[in-house]
């Protein structure tokens, strides 16, 4: 207990910004409790983070921490990000967006930024729901589920977010929900450590908007269901896919080792200067 | 003789507008650019991808779309460098988001917008001067920004040095107009010398970085700007925020915020608004015009001189904040002005507004993808 609060005490900004604005079980503060943990443990200097992050709740964690952040707009924090990186390829760059930041207004620049495999770490922190703006559907609201948008279920198939960036070829990609903290903490880890564009896609309940709405009774229930259905992604590959459908696979979907944009960049630089002189 | 020539310092060039620009942004110390190609503002993007890359610390970067890019220029910005992009119509309009972004976060970049006629795909190769509200209040709620415009191959070099040198002095974005005959023009151009051109770069802070507060208010109104990641730490937000950063909806905060937003800009006026008076002196008509058609009217001017009539021409290089004192000025002294311009009516707007019943102001409008002629000119202004 005394090692965490001395955590919060060198990472939090305690000048101004609390209490925070998350909802009671809500859990995009255990995300930024294993960011900080897993940064901590690498023993990065905070000088040389950049949280970016778009808007809605997972926007507004940047506050909270002492790092260089930068709260972007909806959508586009990948763009600034890139910006960023390229400008000084020197710094860490993490990303924090929601589901309709990645995925919806986003989609764009998250399966460009997976094809340029830029050196970012993206955290989408995935609710299934617009909870800032009231409870809307994204284009991770489970088919059938219900929104203020969607009254009658939702009736487009949802997005997976891992097999997307997959596709775009990402150099990592994982997946946790906020139940697993230590898995949690290692795949954070691993994606900040690698080279490339990687990606950590984060199951956190949205209790207020998403579960009020579909069956989870409280908060509590929501944590359950997230314990219950996360298995590893070995073992749900062997399931049937009817099983499938109900379960969640975490662990990591894609790891290799391909060139980040930045380092390829600055290897056509030296060449170009080198034919130059 | 070859020795010689090979020696000596390339001091004029044949170039495009848009290549002029490159030039001009290159001798403002710009090392970073993101965007993505439209036309008729592409000359800058492929310039830059030839230029940039074999620089110590250039950065090119083709974006997916015009909203990344300006989005990649402004991380640029915040992370030390000095960034733009170039656009033309369509896309400067999905940019808008960004612009009003930069506007809250305070962040200098340079916007080059290549002016074609519209509205939406419109005539890609055409010209028109139809963006400038658009310059002014495209994006939403209430901010000031600085508006530049270049009516030839020279002052598109010297405009973009003086639209990186507001933008870094004043910690705006800048955008400059130009028109698509203004881009496409080649002709010679004279390259300045760089050691004696006047660069400004944004101000550090001195301060330790536990003192530093990155929206201070001060004399200026304009506080240092610590690169991401120099031990400066600190928060940007789009929100409404305080001198921390901090996002804030106290009244009180937001007013000093905004009011300090616009006092930046207002109390260095004289310092941004830029104008040529061309045989002013004792005009007793004055045509007011920008980009090409300040063109088209220096030669209307000469040819009215010739048969004796008195007329001059303000020609407009900022068009906002609008330098009123000196078209007040304008309108004082003259009995009649003109405003011919490549759209309905958007610099004509502004000009009545300060008229106010001062003096008879005329407009000729051209909306057709054809250029205004000096002749249209010459001839609006004989029949008064």
């Amino acid at each position: 207990m005394a090692q965490v609060t001395q955590l919060i005490h060198d990472y939090l900004r305690h000048s101004k910004k609390f209490p925070h604005v998350f909802c009671p079980g809500c859990g995009h503060g255990i995300v930024l409790g294993s960011l900080i943990r897993s940064v901590h443990s690498l023993g990065i200097p905070k000088d040389d983070i950049v949280l970016v992050a778009g808007i809605g709740c997972s926007g507004r964690i940047p506050v909270y921490v002492d790092f260089n952040t930068v709260h972007t707009t909806h959508g586009r924090a990948l763009t600034f990000a890139t910006g960023i990186k390229l400008a000084n390829p020197r710094l860490k760059v993490i990303v924090v967006m929601g589901d309709g930041d990645a995925l919806s207004i986003g989609g764009n620049h998250l399966i460009h930024a997976a094809r340029r495999n830029i050196g970012l770490t993206t955290l989408v922190l995935n609710n299934h729901i617009y909870g800032m703006t009231g409870g809307q559907s994204s284009s991770t609201t489970p088919f059938g589920c219900y929104s203020t948008t969607t009254p009658f279920g939702q009736m487009e198939k949802e997005f997976d977010i891992a097999e997307v960036t997959k596709a775009c070829g990402a150099n990592f990609v994982a997946r946790a929900t906020v139940m697993q903290a230590n898995l949690m903490d290692r795949m954070i880890s691993t994606a900040l450590e690698h080279p490339g564009f990687n990606l950590v896609e984060l199951i956190t309940p949205c209790h207020t908007q998403f579960g009020r709405k579909n069956k989870y009774k409280s908060t509590v229930d929501m944590y359950k269901w997230l314990k219950k259905n996360a298995v590893p992604v070995e073992k749900y590959q062997d399931l049937s896919p009817e099983k499938q459908k109900e379960k969640i696979a975490t662990g990591i979907f894609v790891q290799k080792d391909c060139m980040g944009l930045e380092q390829r960049y600055s290897e056509i630089r030296q060449k170009i200067i080198g034919e130059a002189k | 003789m070859a020795t010689k020539s090979k020696k000596k310092k390339q001091t004029e060039k044949f170039a495009l507008g848009n290549e002029a620009v490159v030039e001009g942004a290159l001798l403002a110390g710009c090392n970073f650019y993101a965007g993505y190609p439209i036309t008729p503002s592409t000359e800058i993007a492929e310039e830059m991808a030839r230029r940039l890359p074999p620089m110590e610390d250039g950065v090119f970067i083709q974006m997916e779309d015009e909203i990344a890019g300006l989005g990649a220029v402004i991380g640029a910005s915040l992370a030390g460098r000095k960034a733009m992009t170039a656009t033309s119509g369509p896309g400067f309009s999905l940019m808008q988001e960004h612009i009003g972004y930069a506007c809250i976060t305070e962040v200098p970049l340079v916007l080059v917008n290549v002016m074609r006629a519209g509205p939406s795909t419109g005539m890609p190769t055409s010209p028109a001067q139809g963006d400038v509200q658009q310059a002014r209040w495209g994006t939403h709620g209430d901010h000031p920004i600085i508006v530049l415009s270049a009516g030839d191959v020279q002052e598109c070099l010297e405009m973009t040095v003086t639209a990186f040198n507001f933008s870094e002095k004043y910690r705006t974005p800048v955008i400059l107009l130009l028109d698509e005959v203004t881009a496409h023009t080649r002709e010679k151009i004279t390259l300045p010398d760089p050691e004696e051109l006047y660069v400004y770069s944004r101000m550090l802070p001195s301060m330790p970085p536990e003192w530093y507060m990155p929206f201070e208010d001060n004399m200026r109104g304009v506080s240092a700007m610590p690169p991401l990641g120099s031990g400066y730490r600190y928060h940007v937000t789009g929100l409404t925020h305080d001198d921390h950063g901090y996002p804030t909806s106290k009244p009180k905060e937001v007013e000093h915020f905004m009011n300090r937003l616009f006092r930046k800009i207002d109390q260095f006026f004289y310092d941004i608004q830029i104008v040529d008076e061309i045989r002013c002196d004792d005009a007793e008509v004055c045509i007011i015009a920008y980009g090409c058609v300040a063109r088209s009217a220096e030669l209307a001017v000469d040819m009215a001189r010739e048969q004796g009539e008195k007329v001059g021409l303000l020609k407009l290089k900022t068009l906002f904040p609008f330098p009123r004192p000196i078209v007040e000025k304008m309108l004082r002294q003259c009995s009649s002005v003109l405003v011919p311009e490549m759209n309905m009516g958007q610099i004509s707007r502004e000009v009545k507004r300060v008229n106010n019943g001062l003096t008879k102001v005329n407009t000729l409008n051209r909306i057709d993808g054809q250029i205004i002629t000096p002749g249209e000119i010459l001839k609006k202004i004989q029949k008064g």
